[in-house]
């Protein structure tokens, strides 16, 4: 397959469009490879470990000891099934937080044993539903990125299919970031993004585009560290091949990590997503007056003080019993009367 | 020649600069009064949502913020274009609320407690978190560890910012990451989650609060209430993703109304400072240091490969 980054720009944009959409269709084809696939293709040896001792057993999430060659390792992964049985039994790879505490309690056994981590992502996301609400999906991801953040053991992640959003990224921080040449990572579904910008979900194709979601364009962004290729039309095509690759890198990057002090290690993880990001620094006062002429004698004492205050030579004044004023934006931007959610 | 109609809307008679209608009860409100009430419905108990320099003013004591790296602005990493610019929304979303970003951080005080505060304000573009509110928070939550001062991070926000694509989504782990070594360091955070807080801000930092308060009907939830109706088609409850749904299911300390915020987190922080600093020997020979009693000396687990306050600060919670 050709990888075609965005940076190096095809002029007919269609084409693009098309190329992206069919790497999002290959991340998401039912016949590709799953983790326990991967690991059986993987493992000399694989024992899969059940349940968070705190709920139930997610089937969404998978996780186990296994020996890759000489490494004796912890996995946990994303598990999505291959037929719509299976696939229905594995919530298709979406996860209810005692799935995500699954992962929590395998990443502390596998630092209490001084065993490395592998994590295979691969998931549409997080479950949404009401279940998932009430039982605190969002503080389980929240705990598991935590975890995983410092962890005292080396951790691979490799993103396989779908790195859909927080549900992916609950697994996906670790000394090393892979990913198969067909994954896709993304902060939200091409759909979502393409419902809420665009308004329309046809529009999932360019949002596939804009969002950079290809295993090569995060490569280019330094959100992944390496792209492992696929064979032949992609890994649903030879499952074997696949993981004999994905092996060679996993087993690589655990003989590099293996050597490393565990305190550097950790350290450099930190580094690792401490630098991850993109902004800079400009000028302290915003010369907002000139964009925003005639609303500018409607700014008040605080907007002032702002100023001030941007300016780093002052402190907010004002107290709980000065009465607060009108807020600028709903002054410039909006009629009062509506309150979104 | 305009059509002239038989009947006026009836909003007119309700200047909007004046009065604003509580979206609970519909009653018409005379703003001045709102604000006077802390943008409370006076009839209801409807809690508008509240601009960052107006939270701050609330929580704070007079005179005590000073605002930390105000200089910080969004570039557009993707070249992200959607039905506008990136870059344009942005534009829009600074002269509209006069705020560089979504986020405020600095140093200020409650009640003479010293605290690091982050704000974030729901007007600047749904309050999402890029890499400038990730960078932030980050930031806050990295002073009130090294200035071993109380953190208290007040999260309004719809969740990552889309047109920052996984640099968004990296935000989640780098706010995480830190608040692993606040918590190593026995710093505490309190965690302040007001209407809305929802996708991937609350997905960590906001989570993660040693103590997680919130504003009453507060909207906290993983995914928007659309997306869980929609894609899943269950039938949710009354009262669903809001803050007393989450306090009744035991992710919430306490639903504070705002009035008694400001004295809410006067009494916590009276009672929960940083944990003491003791002198230990370092073990790389580089003479004495300090670091904090935590758990892992009470449980008496020292690590040889451990050498220095960093690393304990580093270490993963819940060993032993």
């Amino acid at each position: 397959m050709q990888a075609g980054t965005l940076h190096e720009r095809d002029p007919d944009h269609a084409a693009l469009r098309e190329q992206v959409w069919t790497r999002v269709q290959l991340a998401r084809n039912v016949r590709r490879p799953h983790a326990l696939e991967l690991m059986r293709h993987m493992a000399a040896e694989i024992v899969e470990l059940h349940g968070d001792r705190l709920f139930r057993d997610d089937p969404a999430i998978v996780g186990g000891l296994a020996r890759l060659d000489r490494h004796r390792i912890v996995f946990v992964g994303h598990q999505k099934g291959a037929e719509t049985d299976e696939n229905i039994r594995r919530n298709f790879g979406m996860p209810h937080p005692e799935g995500y505490r699954k992962g929590i309690r395998l990443f502390q056994l596998a630092e209490r044993l001084k065993l490395p981590v592998v994590t295979i992502v691969d998931t549409p996301g997080a479950f949404p539903g009401q279940a998932s609400e009430e039982r605190g999906v969002a503080e389980a991801i929240a705990r598991s990125i935590q975890v995983l953040s410092g962890l005292r053991t080396p951790v691979v992640v490799v993103i396989t299919g779908e790195g859909g959003s927080g549900g992916a990224v609950a697994l996906g921080v670790g000394d090393v970031v892979l990913a198969l040449e067909n994954a896709i990572y993304s902060v939200i579904s091409p759909e979502g993004c393409a419902s809420i910008l665009w308004r329309s979900p046809e529009a999932a194709q360019d949002a596939a585009v804009a969002m950079r979601l290809t295993a090569a364009d995060q490569a280019e962004l330094g959100v992944i560290d390496q792209v492992v290729a696929e064979p032949g039309q992609g890994a649903h095509t030879d499952h074997a091949d696949t993981a004999k690759r994905l092996k060679a890198a996993i087993v690589a990057r655990l003989d590099e990590l293996a050597d490393q002090p565990v305190d550097a290690l950790v350290q450099a993880r930190y580094g690792r997503f401490r630098d991850m990001g993109a902004w800079t620094t400009v000028e302290p006062v915003v010369p907002r007056s000139e964009r925003i002429g005639g609303l500018a004698e409607r700014w008040g004492l605080t907007d002032r003080l702002r100023g001030l205050l941007e300016s780093g030579r002052a402190t907010l004044t004002g107290s709980v019993e000065q009465p607060l004023r009108p807020q600028a934006g709903d002054l410039a931007d909006e009629p009062p009367l509506r309150e979104e959610v | 020649m305009p059509i002239k109609l038989p009947f006026r809307p009836r909003r007119q008679e309700f200047p909007p600069d004046l009065w604003t209608r509580c979206p609970d009860c519909g009653e018409m409100l005379y703003n001045k009064q709102l604000e006077k009430n802390l943008r409370v419905c006076p009839k209801c108990g409807h809690h508008f949502r509240l601009r960052v320099d107006a939270r701050l003013r609330l929580l704070l004591d007079q005179n005590s913020f000073a605002e930390r790296d105000g200089a910080l602005k969004s570039v557009d990493p993707l070249g992200f274009i959607d039905q506008k610019p990136y870059l344009d929304r942005l534009e829009a979303a600074e002269v509209s609320t006069g705020l560089r970003e979504a986020a405020v951080w600095g140093t200020g005080s409650i009640g003479g407690h010293r605290v690091v505060i982050c704000a974030m304000d729901f007007a600047f573009m749904g309050g999402s978190m890029g890499s400038v509110v990730g960078e932030k928070v980050t930031r806050a939550i990295e002073a009130a560890r090294s200035d071993r001062l109380p953190l208290v991070i007040v999260s309004s926000s719809g969740g990552a910012r889309m047109q920052e694509g996984t640099l968004a989504l990296m935000q989640l782990a780098k706010t995480c990451a830190a608040l692993g070594r606040l918590a190593g360091a026995g710093v505490p955070y309190i965690s302040v989650m007001t209407d809305p807080t929802t996708g991937g801000v609350f997905a960590s930092f906001a989570a993660l609060g040693d103590v997680n308060l919130a504003e009453p009907r507060a909207l906290i939830g993983f995914a928007g209430a659309r997306v869980a109706a929609g894609t899943i088609a269950e039938e949710l409850p009354p009262g669903f993703q809001r803050a007393e749904f989450l306090l009744e299911h035991g992710f919430l300390d306490e639903v504070v109304p705002r009035p008694q915020l400001r004295d809410r987190l006067i009494a916590l922080l009276r009672l929960f400072r940083p944990a003491p600093l003791v002198p230990v020997e370092s073990q790389n020979g580089t003479g004495p240091m300090l670091r904090s009693l935590g758990l892992m000396d009470v449980l008496g687990d020292r690590d040889e490969t451990r050498g220095s306050a960093e690393a304990a600060g580093s270490q993963g919670p819940a060993r032993g």
